[in-house]
């Protein structure tokens, strides 16, 4: 299958292109390199912009700093009135709960659908596909009056409850994908046994769906840290802000003054995500790859 | 069944025996299905909650004015009156996001493809480059992105930086009204790692023998191209252009960082989400934001089964 894959991307006359040659790979190589160079190079520039003496940010184009200096990002942590320390720990509080809330319920649910019979179930299980299209803008505003009313407002609970009421539907598919591929002799023999369905879950289904559970977490956790619409709507109070209204905020107040703490601190905004790209790269592209998440 | 108050305690009676079927059945129906409902019971209680309960009252706040002061007050169909006839905003709004539709989903898709198509020769190093491919879709939605996409395309930036040094002067790319939405669709092409994945998915399941039928018969590559390689990718085009249009569709937060939350210059980069956003949270015409949602919500769903439709005539399934 290479050839053809050549003759598009290296853009040679098809007729010349031998299998496997040499010289179509060192082309297609090339290309590539060039394209994932310039993929990055905005990031690595980010990165080498926030380590440069202030005079030199915009003065150049190139990767590497004349000489290296943190002192941006002392001068961005302490941010504004609040510190930088106070929105990562609240995005930390706030990512961590959602990932239990999202953990435990989806997985009960994907649970129900995948392995209990009981009447209705094809019924509920189409309503629940049905809410993966519709798009939040719908629910949105009487959520708000709702969570303004509850007296939730400025605080982590609206961000964080729903995520206990199993409101991701793209992890419950993604959970019954996965909980239909586990041999079903395993549950029906222990229902044999007399177990319960509780038992077959915890003591059979999780331990056996790490692989996904795992996904699932990471995926949340990325997503959670990431949300910048949600935190905009219902925290107001600087003291609550995660780190992504924070940088906002941060960008707003200093935007053209200090570009080296803008960037310092966008960096290290990133740096959770990143770190969870290179330790679990490969359940994060299967996980793409077979359910097709969003992102 | 009249002499019913004359029997004896523990006899059989018609009224006894139904209560003792139906309480049987009752049984049984309840050990069959609770255990199911209790599994769903937190997300039946979401799914009531959160999501059918706020959608019905969003439809009757449609036709009402709420600015959370007052209770909702009764206007009939005057919001969407308004959205139809009289709203300057609205036809900005959406000119901007189709026009980021149209131009992002089918750019971000081809180099998707293209660098699928690339990755998948069994070429060595291939982890790490599709790694290097993925690493924007999933930085993508931070607004330290946005805020890194703003620098780039300033006046001073570097993407003027760079066209200076081959002698072109560029223009204030976000800034100017005709320029800064293609920084948008620019932004989103950057993110196509995610949808080449999928790509990378579906092609590792195209029979490699039918290139090699194809090649003995003598068909170029282009021909193996358009007569293999398309047709049995299909499936995963159309899944892949759906996803992305309704993400496109969706798209709030580059345009809310790098205008500043305005949508500026003069409601160039005002998406739809912006402006309800807008409405909502910034004028407090929560009643009108959540037609503008329900809008939303019947173009998706339009252009979602014009799609499926559609695809009867250019999706291949082999059965």
């Amino acid at each position: 299958m290479t050839e053809m894959t050549a003759s598009v991307t290296a853009a040679r006359p098809p007729s010349d292109i031998t299998k496997r040659s040499l010289p179509g790979s060192l082309i297609v190589h090339a290309l590539l390199i060039a394209a994932s160079l310039l993929m990055v190079y905005p990031l690595l520039w980010m990165v080498s912009a926030s380590v440069r003496p202030e005079t030199e940010i915009f003065s150049s184009t190139s990767l590497i700093p004349s000489s290296i200096d943190f002192s941006s990002y002392a001068r961005g942590w302490v941010g504004l009135d609040v510190s930088f320390g106070r929105f990562f720990w609240n995005s930390l509080v706030i990512s961590l709960l959602v990932v239990t809330g999202n953990v435990i319920a989806c997985s009960l649910t994907a649970f129900a659908f995948a392995r209990l019979r009981f009447a209705g179930r094809n019924f509920w299980f189409a309503i629940m596909l049905g809410t993966l299209m519709i798009p939040y803008h719908v629910t949105l505003i009487p959520q708000y009056v709702l969570f303004l009313n509850l007296g939730w407002v400025n605080t982590i609970l609206p961000l964080v409850v729903p995520k206990f009421l199993a409101s991701d539907a793209f992890f419950i598919f993604l959970m019954v994908q996965f909980f239909r591929g586990i041999p079903r002799e395993l549950d029906e023999a222990a229902m044999m046994d007399g177990c319960s369905a509780w038992r077959i879950y915890w003591k059979i289904m999780l331990p056996l769906s790490l692989p996904v559970l795992a996904t699932a977490a990471i995926f949340s956790f990325i997503w959670t840290w990431d949300d910048f619409f949600g935190p905009l709507i219902y925290l107001n109070d600087m003291n609550t802000y995660t780190i992504q209204l924070g940088l906002r905020t941060f960008v707003d107040s200093t935007s053209a003054s200090d570009w080296g703490g803008l960037f310092a601190m966008s960096t290290l905004t990133l740096v959770p995500v990143f770190f969870f790209f290179l330790f679990f790269q490969r359940l994060l592209i299967e996980g793409i790859a077979t359910t097709g998440m969003k992102r | 069944m009249s002499n019913a108050m004359r029997t004896p305690a523990g006899a059989i009676t018609v009224e006894r025996y139904q209560g003792a079927v139906a309480e049987g059945r009752f049984r049984r129906l309840w050990n069959a299905n609770a255990p199911g409902y209790l599994f769903l019971l937190p997300w039946l209680i979401g799914f009531f909650g959160l999501t059918l309960g706020p959608a019905l009252i969003s439809l009757y706040l449609s036709f009402t004015d709420f600015d959370m002061l007052q209770s909702p007050r009764w206007v009939g169909m005057a919001n969407y009156v308004r959205i139809a006839t009289a709203d300057p905003k609205f036809s900005a709004a959406m000119h901007v996001t189709l026009t980021y539709v149209v131009f992002s989903v089918p750019f971000k898709l081809t180099f998707a493809l293209l660098v699928a198509m690339a990755l998948n020769r069994g070429l060595r190093g291939l982890p790490i480059y599709r790694a290097i491919f993925y690493l924007p879709s999933l930085l993508g939605g931070s607004v330290a992105i946005a805020v890194l996409w703003r620098q780039l395309f300033a006046s001073d930036g570097l993407v003027n930086a760079a066209l200076a040094q081959i002698g072109i002067e560029g223009p204030s790319w976000i800034s100017h009204p005709n320029y800064s939405i293609y920084t948008l669709v620019a932004l989103s092409v950057w993110q196509f790692g995610s949808p080449m994945i999928i790509f990378l998915a579906g092609l590792r399941q195209i029979p490699q023998d039918m290139y090699e039928a194809a090649s003995l018969d003598g068909a170029s590559k282009f021909r193996q191209f358009y007569k293999i390689t398309l047709p049995l990718l299909t499936p995963v085009i159309f899944f892949n252009a759906v996803v992305q249009t309704i993400e496109a569709f969706k798209a709030f937060t580059p345009a809310f960082i790098i205008s500043g939350g305005t949508g500026g210059p003069i409601n160039s980069t005002l998406f739809y989400t912006l402006y309800l956003y807008q409405e909502a949270f910034g004028n407090f015409r929560m009643g009108y934001a959540s037609a503008l949602a329900w809008i939303l919500v019947v173009i998706i769903a339009i252009f979602t089964a014009f799609s499926f439709l559609s695809s009867r005539y250019w999706v291949h399934y082999d059965d």
